[in-house]
């Protein structure tokens, strides 16, 4: 279906986030769409969706005007769109996922439902049970769920608002596929993402978005300068590799096991130096999350010893985690890290260690300014957090950990961010690594992890590989262990 | 079987039926995302409405209609200040429980003690005269054959039927059920009236049935409509669960009833007052899996054991709609 978007204009209050946007997608076509945090990207997807409606503007399918004033009506119209997290529900199971908003009796038919997936799964090579829940699944089945959902309402445009953030190098792999096949039936994709290697490798043509303006298109041969030029208005290079590790041992892991309803993990004995960073690599779900919360105390490990130097940590309670210097950064910013409905100002004071019961307000006031400009927040002391975007709440996460710090604990430190922010995180990160604390993180991106890390595990269902030199290894062959090979 | 055994048994099934539509219209209620505290006070007011329309009217059909009006009224307050005016639930609600109850009390002073109209016995021919299962189940009034009805309904609606998966699907996570076509707000409009519906008919069947009369502050009214918001909790939204705890809430009455003679020592009023604490006390226990302490507890036992009590715990486990009072915005 040929899509145009055209003079699209939307207002959040004062903010301007998409601002005159022209835009012609050709049938059959994969069209990127890039920017940097809070460029709109995913502002224009859901107007185009039917999510948000815009304040000003038209769009056409096939040269007609539409309306399109809610994501019904956009399913209506063929347009279909996977959100940057997945609007699914966790607790229930695959099938009930699919029949939602499925138009029909008052008892669902199941066992239809099931004949349209499974044919859909042989199409694409996805394997998804059914009968699972969608907790259960990883990321990318959720993505793959999502899909084939929108497919059987009959969606012949396909939005996906940065699919690639949470799944592995095969998944990605088979998401390409799948996008290709697609277009080449005549379907229209667009693919939002942040990562310009899968931009150029899947995209037929690329538009770029800045401050909510349409800032130029281009088609291959992309020249990644070029379009990191386009998004940031000027160039961003990565920085070199930093090493810090130093043989100085932190923290210690002798035979460690740890145990959840879905999986186990076995024997793990680690030492973590000071300044070292160790990157945890797997599919989402393999155990990394666990690993992580028992390193800082947040579940209790079924059986090995826990050290922080000489201190025996092992069964003792997160606060004392806490006390020793360990802190634990969750992957689900606004649902873990930071509390909805609280100003940064707030979130500043509550991270202070406490020392009596008023808020001295004059105080709050200088700690928070000073810390925006630290950490180059675009943000008021009076934002409410969930009114940042994705990049800047990261930002404010970091701001409030304590200094000085012994261990850190992350969970997808950048999941989400554009280049220019992540080589910030980054930089702010190796700068604890100087001063002697130790970093243990998951990724999802092989190529952070391999030019971060010192070390690297590979986790696969609950199995922990032996620690890798990052010097010794490539992106291929970490992408082989995470698909189970060699455990 | 022992013939007052079977009555006993019977007697439980009847009182339980209140509490049971009262959980279930909350379990509908918070399915869908919205928080209504105003059952305690709610139930009050709808047994003294209830009430007092039999006597006036002599139809006792009038005034479980009158309840179930009275009860969707109060739900709608909650609703339009949730959803429309996004106050806060919990504060609105709270605040309609104890105003629906003085209100009860206010008004129902003219009813106190007048005698009135009952339900009706309905013997179901046939089924009635079945040995032992007769008594139990087929010689009750409409409203409790009713209850018996409503579990199952509401159970299959809940989980079978595509309307009933859209409301697990507002409650759980109202933007994605938006961007499936549902018309969030107006579904938990919709939803709350008929759960208050529900709950509005507990008073009558009370008042009109169960504990027929209004007495004012000692019709023992009082309480219920927290044990039922316990129950949608702890039954973990489910209306199957739900009403085995109105079931076993009704029997701990019952056994205060019955073993006031045989423990003279024991103040009644400690009899009567039991249920509660005891009800509230299982319910902690039924739920205990759903507690983080019980996982760390865990993690330091025996291997063997561990894996018993975990797939033990993990069956009970219940969570919450994810959305539960929080109001839906799209911007
Ligand atoms: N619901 C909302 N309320 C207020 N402001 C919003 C809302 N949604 C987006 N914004 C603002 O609009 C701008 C564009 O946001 P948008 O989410 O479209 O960016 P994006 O390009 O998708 O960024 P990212 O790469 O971080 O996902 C940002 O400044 C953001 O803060
Ligand atoms: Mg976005």
């Amino acid at each position: 279906m040929n899509v145009e978007l055209i003079n699209i204009h939307k207002w959040f209050g004062p903010v301007h986030a998409n601002d005159g946007i022209t835009l012609k997608i050709p049938s059959g076509v994969i069209q990127g769409l890039l920017g940097e945090n809070g460029a709109g990207k995913s502002t224009l997807m859901k107007i185009l969706s039917g999510f948000y409606q815009a304040d000003e503007g038209e769009i056409h399918l096939d040269g007609k005007p539409v309306k399109i004033e809610s994501p019904a009506d956009a399913i209506r119209h063929g347009v279909g769109m996977l959100h940057q997290d997945p609007l699914d529900f966790p607790p229930m199971r695959v099938v009930d996922n699919l029949l939602i908003g499925h138009q029909g009796g008052l008892f669902p038919n199941r066992a239809e439902a099931i004949r349209a997936m499974q044919d859909l799964q042989a199409r694409f090579g996805f394997n998804i049970d059914p009968y699972a829940y969608v907790d259960s699944l990883t990321v990318g089945e959720r993505q793959q769920l999502e899909i084939m959902r929108l497919l059987w309402l009959g969606a012949r445009v396909l939005i996906l608002d940065e699919p690639t953030t949470g799944i592995s190098a095969n998944q990605k792999e088979k998401l390409f596929a799948t996008l290709r096949a697609l277009a080449e039936q005549g379907m229209t994709v667009i693919f939002v993402s942040h990562k310009l290697e899968e931009v150029e490798e899947l995209c037929h043509r690329v538009a770029v978005l800045r401050q909510g303006k349409l800032v130029g298109e281009t088609t291959p041969p992309y020249r990644t300068e070029e379009l990191v030029k386009m998004m940031f208005g000027k160039v961003v290079l990565p920085e070199d590799k930093t090493h810090f590790s130093s043989s100085d041992p932190l923290l210690r892991l002798e035979n460690l096991s740890i145990e959840d309803y879905r999986l186990q993990i076995q024997n793990v004995t680690l030492t973590l130096h000071r300044g070292e960073v160790i990157g945890l690599a797997g599919m989402e779900g393999s155990g990394q999350r666990q690993f992580l919360q028992a390193c800082a105390g947040i579940i209790r490990p079924v059986a090995g010893e826990i050290y922080l130097g000489e201190k025996r940590l092992t069964g003792r309670p997160y606060r004392e985690f806490l006390e020793a210097g360990i802190t634990y950064v969750p992957a689900a910013r606004l649902e873990e890290g930071l509390i909805p409905g609280l100003t940064l100002t707030e979130h500043f004071v509550l991270a202070e260690p406490q020392n009596g019961l008023v808020v001295n307000r004059q105080k709050a006031a200088a700690l928070t300014a000073q810390r925006i400009a630290d950490f180059s927040i675009k943000g008021m002391p009076a934002s409410t957090v969930e009114s940042l975007s994705g990049g800047n709440q990261q930002r404010a996460l970091l701001a409030m950990l304590r200094q000085p710090l012994n261990v850190l604990l992350l969970e997808h430190p950048t999941r989400g961010l554009d280049i220019e922010s992540a080589i910030w995180i980054w930089g702010k990160l190796k700068e604890r690594c100087r001063q002697g604390t130790g970093i243990i993180f998951t990724s999802a991106d092989l190529e952070e992890i391999l030019h971060y890390s010192d070390r690297i595990l590979v986790f696969f269902g609950g199995k922990v590989s032996q620690p890798i030199e990052a010097t010794k290894t490539s992106v291929e062959e970490l992408g082989q262990l995470i698909g189970g090979k060699g455990f | 079987m022992d013939t007052t055994l079977i009555i006993g048994i019977a007697g439980i099934l009847a009182s339980a039926g209140p509490i049971v539509f009262a959980a279930i219209g909350e379990t509908i209620i918070e399915r869908a995302g919205v928080i209504n505290l105003s059952v305690n006070g709610a139930i009050l007011l709808t047994a003294m409405a209830g009430f007092a329309v039999g006597v006036s009217t002599g139809s006792v059909l009038l005034g479980m209609l009158a309840g179930a009006l009275i009860g969707a009224l109060v739900a709608l307050i909650v609703a339009f200040a949730s959803i429309t005016l996004k106050q806060s639930q919990v504060a609105v609600g709270f605040v309609l429980a104890l105003l629906c109850r003085d209100l009860a009390y206010f008004l129902g002073n003219p009813y106190m003690g007048l005698s009135g109209p009952r339900l009706p016995h309905l013997p179901i021919p046939g089924l009635a005269d079945i040995p032992v299962l007769g008594t139990i189940f087929f010689q009750h009034d409409l409203m409790t054959y009713m209850s018996f009805v409503l579990i199952v309904l509401a159970y299959v609606y809940i989980f079978r039927t595509r309307p009933g998966l859209m409301l697990q699907g507002i409650g759980e996570r109202p933007a994605a059920a938006y961007v499936r076509g549902a018309n969030v707000n107006l579904l938990r409009y919709v939803y709350t009236v008929i759960g208050g519906a529900l709950i509005g008919l507990a008073g009558p069947m009370y008042s009109l049935s169960v504990k027929a009369g209004w007495k004012g502050t000692i019709s023992g009214l009082d309480g219920i409509g927290w044990i039922a918001l316990a129950l949608t909790i702890f039954g973990g939204w489910n209306p199957l669960r739900a009403a085995l705890g109105a079931y076993f809430f009704a029997f701990l009455q019952w056994l205060g009833l019955v073993l006031q003679p045989s423990l003279p020592n024991i103040p009644s009023q400690v009899l009567q007052v039991a249920p509660f604490p005891l009800m509230i006390l299982t319910l902690l226990l039924v739920n205990i899996g759903n507690a983080e302490w019980v996982d760390r507890t865990l993690a330091g036992l025996p291997e063997r054991t561990r894996h018993a009590l975990a797939r033990v715990l993990r069956a009970m486990r219940t969570s919450p709609p994810a959305a539960l009072g929080m109001p839906f915005e799209k911007e």
